[in-house]
């Protein structure tokens, strides 16, 4: 009974069209996003504005810019913690710091970086082994209001705890309290620690290179791809790199089954840390 | 009936052990792939879960990557502090925020292999200490798949049984030796290479 319940066949008309509909009025492309993560955050938007269809969040989103907001926020937003897998944060310490050292000047490219606790804890790291003066650090994202977020350099006091013990686990040799001052129920990082970081807003599935960087880092954004889109983005990742350089993924995540795999070899294996063979 | 083609499994609270159990009474000629999102902690050992399984079942067990495949007789367990989804044939992750303090959810794994797999899905729900998972089965019945939940009785904590049983009144209730032997009738065994 096609007018009953639930029906994939429509729902999947309707998840096109909207998709559709935003790319031709917005020039966000989702198209290419993986479906399941897309479905789910859809209806999550499509409940948290009332409505009970995703042709309704469609009609709403063409008229209300401000829908359209609320909804790239939903689809964007990666949520993250600073030191996120220490044993990552450690190989990057422990095999990538010393390969970047033997530049002169080293740019950093963290794509998708939200709300900005990796690249924090980038700097903070790479400030502890005495590299940051020299780094200078791309952090983008497509959405403009995490960004804002990151660029604050702002994160909420009760996750200072969590953080503090990633940070020591992730080999952080200092006073982590050191690095930030508390103010309310805030915290804000030493804005010396971000004044080497640029962030722009740049749109992994329609913006093209904008330099070559020596380390892309580009975590648990991938999986929210589907295998073509992943494809072109391990593609423009080839493209904005300098010989030899280093790509660091989600531990979940693989080049495995991209026709890019061929061109990278394991440097952390089990941390998803490639370099580029040249 | 048609034919399992997807058997997705959720446990919190005892279920390693559970899980075990279940996974032991499988065919190594199981037709079809397993699923599972067991609650754990964010820093359990990279791997431990897996390892254990995959010693004591006829079936490989491994820790979903993204964009793998699901093969008929391969378990695909959640890595921890990741949501596990399904698509049609394969494995899709996220790192949404947690549902119901839980990541990976059980809610979000049925909720994905309801959309992606229909009426071709069973799903388990084993012992835990919360509700997740109810609202998953209880779409995964909607659509016509078969729901399948732990007795209460034989649950080392029954809440999340009890839970699945009020949200989906119909769902088999089978004692925790009797769902491994439930699920080999419902898929028909595959032919499969052992590497």
């Amino acid at each position: 009974m096609i007018a009953d319940g639930h029906d994939e066949a429509r729902e999947r008309i309707e998840i096109d069209l909207l998709l559709e509909a935003i790319q031709r009025r917005y020039g966000y492309d989702f198209r290419g996003y993986a479906l399941a993560s897309l479905r789910r955050r859809l209806w999550h938007r499509a409940y948290g504005e009332g409505l009970q269809t995703l042709s309704g969040l469609q009609e709403r989103v063409l008229h209300d810019p401000t829908c359209m907001d609320r909804l790239l926020r939903d689809l964007s937003i990666n949520v993250t913690e600073m030191f996120r897998d220490p044993s990552f944060h450690r190989a990057l310490r422990e095999h990538v710091f010393p390969l970047l050292r033997t530049y002169p000047f080293i740019r950093v490219w963290n794509a998708g970086c939200s709300t900005g606790e990796e690249i924090y804890s980038l700097a903070i790291a790479l400030h502890e082994e005495g590299l940051l003066a020299r780094t200078r650090i791309y952090a983008t994202d497509i959405d403009e209001a995490a960004l804002g977020r990151a660029r604050s350099g702002t994160f909420a006091l009760d996750r200072m705890q969590r953080y503090t013990e990633n940070y020591l686990r992730a080999g952080g040799s200092n006073a982590f309290s050191s690095y930030y001052t508390v103010s309310g129920d805030a915290v804000r990082f030493d804005p010396a620690l971000g004044a080497g970081i640029v962030f722009a807003q740049h749109n992994l599935v329609t913006d093209g290179s904008f330099n070559e960087f020596q380390l892309i880092m580009c975590r648990n954004v991938l999986i929210y791809f589907g295998p073509k889109l992943q494809e072109e983005v391990l593609g423009l990742f080839g493209l904005s790199m300098t010989r030899r350089g280093i790509l660091a993924l989600g531990r979940k995540e693989s080049i495995r089954h991209s026709t890019h795999a061929d061109e990278y070899e394991p440097l952390v294996e089990h941390e998803k840390i490639f370099r580029r063979r040249s | 009936m048609s034919s399992v083609a997807l058997v997705a499994i959720g446990a919190s609270w005892g279920g390693l052990h559970a899980i075990e159990v279940v996974l032991g009474a499988l065919p190594e000629d199981f037709g079809a792939p397993v699923v599972i999102a067991q609650h754990r902690q964010v820093d359990s050992s990279d791997g431990m879960l897996v390892r254990l399984l995959d010693a004591r079942c006829a079936l490989t067990v491994c820790e979903a990557e993204d964009k793998q495949t699901l093969d008929r007789g391969v378990v695909v367990v959640a890595p921890p502090d990741y949501h596990l989804l399904v698509e049609s044939g394969t494995v899709a992750l996220s790192v949404d925020a947690p549902l119901n303090f839980s990541r990976p959810s059980i809610d979000v794994l049925f909720n994905s292999a309801a959309d992606a797999y229909g009426a071709r899905v069973a799903g388990v729900v084993l012992t835990g200490a919360n509700s997740d998972g109810a609202l998953g089965l209880a779409q995964i019945a909607d659509r016509g798949g078969t729901a399948i939940v732990q007795d209460p009785e034989t649950a080392e904590r029954r809440e999340m049984p009890d839970a699945a049983l009020s949200a989906t009144p119909t769902a088999r209730v089978l004692a925790l030796a009797e769902i491994g032997p439930a699920l080999a009738q419902l898929s028909t065994p595959g032919i499969r290479s052992r590497p």
